[in-house]
């Protein structure tokens, strides 16, 4: 896979995985560090194409674990390098640590995440426990439905994480083998007008810079420790602001436009969705089916879950009546992580308050159908009409055993 | 008991000529009283003139006394991330400076130093280490080993030696301390066909430095260990960090050696070698072995073993 824009953009089939890899190569880092992980491995397999014929500047840093991944990428980044990592599941898991440290140091690490179940018991399968899980982590979260938005989410990310009133990591989520294994066609921007849009870095400071000698990593008690915590939630909420900026100059630049969520036929809704990544993309194709039949239906589709939008996403609810969300991990003894959010969104922030549905689904590659999303909408329709959740509170959607 | 002699080992020309140049370790930091890990560190930018250091380091003893925020005692860029991962971070560092060297985006000559205490080498950062040594890195590793988790209090490693008492194998009824040998790092390293790898002690500063900047000038990974007697941790009075490692190196506990691509080769030979007893029972971590004359022979026929490996490598590789 080393398929060169030249000049124009292209309309290739890829899969998801690939076309991060492209932008890896669009973007030219100056390290990258990873472990393969399934179903990640082939971002790092294609882009070890791309430096074994010289078509990146990489150093690229075969470690012998995520967690040493996540270290030699921090260890780059304090170096002053623009630096780009891909990862899943347990390897995520194992940069935990790390992925703290990263944030807490400012450093605009760029990964690609292929969403995938968190083993207990081992699964390689698509659920988004592993992102959900270092939701708190301090990095900024961009979602992806298709390959388009995956690739795309990736040649903004270094703008979003760079810019000066943010300097944060940055993970661009994608689906495990739903997107990142199957062809899409999508559109591969040129070379040149991607590196043009992601622009040098500029580092803050580098510990390559021996005549101003900088200390990292100091050791951090309770006389500072907390208003250094405070300037990394000043940096996270200003990218808010960023990543509507930098996609919207996107938008001029490439004509595709995001925003921080995105709504689908959600105007004149009783009754809203609430997804994240791939389970959009079929839902989008119900609420056109059921709109034939006069159902008055939409989707809110998570793009930036860190920073969450609460006021944006709340007002874009204000008019629901159903609002039934979809989480793709769960939390166990309490509500999914997107449920929760949606709840603190549209209690302080809708005009009126929709009744709120709780569904957990998708675990471990679970397949989500139509007639599963037909089933969710009209399970929503019956709440509606009774005026009420009741016990459908809380329920696993397309798994066996009794009802929770 | 050993007595502190107040004796310092002849210094070498070289280490004169370091012991001019200016200093990048400032004091003030929190180690204890009498510590020698400062002897090393300030070493460091002495070693050459013909490149810069950047440093890394562990979570330890050394980390958290030197950088306590807003101050610092190092006046040479250095980082600190986690306990685990110093290796892989600098492998990080060292990476993008050669990426950017390539790129023409930067033109000085810079050579990259690790440092751990015995937890964070010879066990949890043993992974990040073999890798980093194995990917060949332009990295000096250089373990201060000091025999336990000292910075948490005296928990046993695996680089806590056979009888010691430690908090986590205290002495008891059923217990006279760290059961076992320990862990032979310096072999390990060797394993990975590192360039240069040499055991040094706190106490020889010349043999010390003519091997920092040994391993620092060499192109890809070295590795030194370094014996670094600890105060609280050994149960010493604060004067005796350097005569109790000047007797580690005596007994034979703490041979000085290095191998060159391969050749190994024995730095110093004690006059007379000393007895293990001796050096075991001036500390008191080690006190109780009075009672336990069985476990002091152990402790000795490892030594003896282990010094007749070295001349047996040092022959074989001559």
């Amino acid at each position: 896979m080393t398929n060169v824009t030249t000049g124009k953009p292209t309309i290739v089939p890829i899969t998801g995985a690939g076309a991060c890899a492209q932008a890896m190569r669009q973007i030219n880092p100056d390290v990258v560090a990873a472990f393969p992980i399934t179903p990640s491995t082939q971002v790092v397999e294609d882009f070890s194409t791309f430096v074994a014929n010289g078509q990146v500047d990489t150093e690229f840093v075969t470690v012998e674990s995520e967690h040493s991944a996540m270290s030699a990428c921090i260890g780059a980044s304090a170096a002053g390098g623009r630096v780009m990592t891909a990862t899943s599941s347990a390897g995520m898991a194992y940069m935990w640590e790390l992925l703290y440290v990263a944030a807490s140091m400012r450093q605009p690490v760029l990964m690609t995440l292929v969403n995938r179940a968190l083993t207990g018991p081992i699964n390689i399968h698509c659920d988004h426990s592993d992102s959900m899980g270092a939701r708190d982590s301090g990095w900024i979260q961009l979602y992806s439905e298709n390959n388009q938005e995956a690739y795309d989410n990736l040649v903004m990310a270094a703008r979003i994480a760079e810019h000066p009133d943010v300097r944060l990591p940055i993970m661009v989520c994608q689906d495990g083998f739903i997107t990142s294994h199957s062809i899409q066609t999508m559109q591969l921007e040129d070379d040149t007008a991607v590196r043009a849009f992601v622009g040098p870095f500029k580092p803050y400071h580098s510990i390559l810079d021996t005549d101003h000698p900088v200390t990292w990593g100091a050791l951090d008690l309770q006389d500072y420790y907390i208003e250094h915590k405070r300037g990394q939630e000043q940096a996270i909420r200003n990218a808010l602001r960023v990543i509507q900026e930098v996609s919207d100059d996107f938008a001029k630049t490439f004509g595709r436009q995001y925003g921080l969520f995105e709504d689908y036929r959600l105007g004149d809704a009783d009754i809203v969705l609430v997804a994240i990544n791939s389970a959009a993309g079929e839902i989008k194709e119900v609420i056109d089916e059921m709109r034939t039949k006069g159902e008055k239906v939409g989707l809110l589709k998570i793009r930036s879950f860190r920073p969450f939008p609460y006021a944006e996403i709340g007002k874009a609810l204000g008019n629901a009546k159903i609002v039934t969300v979809l989480d793709r991990s769960a939390s166990f003894g309490a509500h999914g992580p997107l449920f929760t959010e949606i709840t603190t969104a549209v209690y302080n922030y809708s005009a009126n308050r929709p009744l709120l549905l709780a569904h957990t689904f998708g675990l471990g590659g679970r397949e989500l159908t139509l007639r599963h999303i037909e089933h969710i909408i009209s399970e929503s329709r019956i709440c509606l009409d009774k005026g009420e959740v009741g016990n459908r509170q809380g329920l696993w959607i397309n798994v066996r055993g009794d009802k929770l | 008991m050993i007595e502190n002699t107040g004796k310092l080992a002849e210094l070498s020309p070289e280490t004169k000529l370091m012991c001019e140049r200016p200093g990048t370790f400032s004091g003030g930091h929190r180690m204890c009283a009498g510590c020698p890990t400062g002897i090393f560190t300030k070493m460091l930018t002495r070693v050459s003139d013909d490149y810069e250091i950047v440093a890394g380091n562990a979570t330890g003893c050394l980390e958290v006394a030197s950088s306590i925020f807003p101050y610092t005692s190092w006046q040479i860029p250095w980082i600190h991330t986690a306990f685990e991962n110093a290796s892989a971070m600098m492998s990080g560092v060292e990476a993008c400076y050669k990426s950017l060297v390539r790129q023409g985006k930067i033109h000085k000559k810079l050579k990259f130093v690790v440092m751990g205490g015995d937890g964070g080498t010879y066990d949890i950062g043993l992974q990040s280490l073999s890798g980093a040594m194995e990917r060949g890195h332009d990295l000096t590793y250089i373990c201060y080993d000091n025999g336990a988790y000292m910075n948490t209090g005296v928990q046993r490693s695996s680089a806590t030696p056979l009888g010691a008492a430690t908090t986590t194998t205290p002495v008891g009824s059923e217990s006279y301390g760290r059961k076992g040998n320990r862990k032979n790092l310096t072999k390990i390293m060797l394993a990975h066909n590192v360039g240069y790898v040499a055991q040094a002690s706190i106490h020889d500063i010349s043999d010390l430095f003519r091997k920092m900047k040994k391993a620092i000038d060499h192109d890809g990974p070295s590795f030194i260990n370094l014996l670094s007697p600890c105060i609280p941790g050994w149960k010493i009075d604060a004067d005796m960090a350097v005569e109790s490692a000047r007797l580690g190196v005596d007994c034979h506990f703490w041979p000085l050696f290095e191998v060159e691509q391969g050749r190994f080769t024995i730095n110093y030979r004690p006059a007379v070698v000393k007895p293990a007893a001796e050096w075991v029972l001036s500390q008191g971590r080690f006190k109780h072995l009075k009672k336990h004359p069985e476990v002091i022979a152990a402790f000795q026929a490892e030594l003896d073993k282990q010094w007749s490996w070295l001349e047996m490598e040092e022959a074989r590789t001559k």
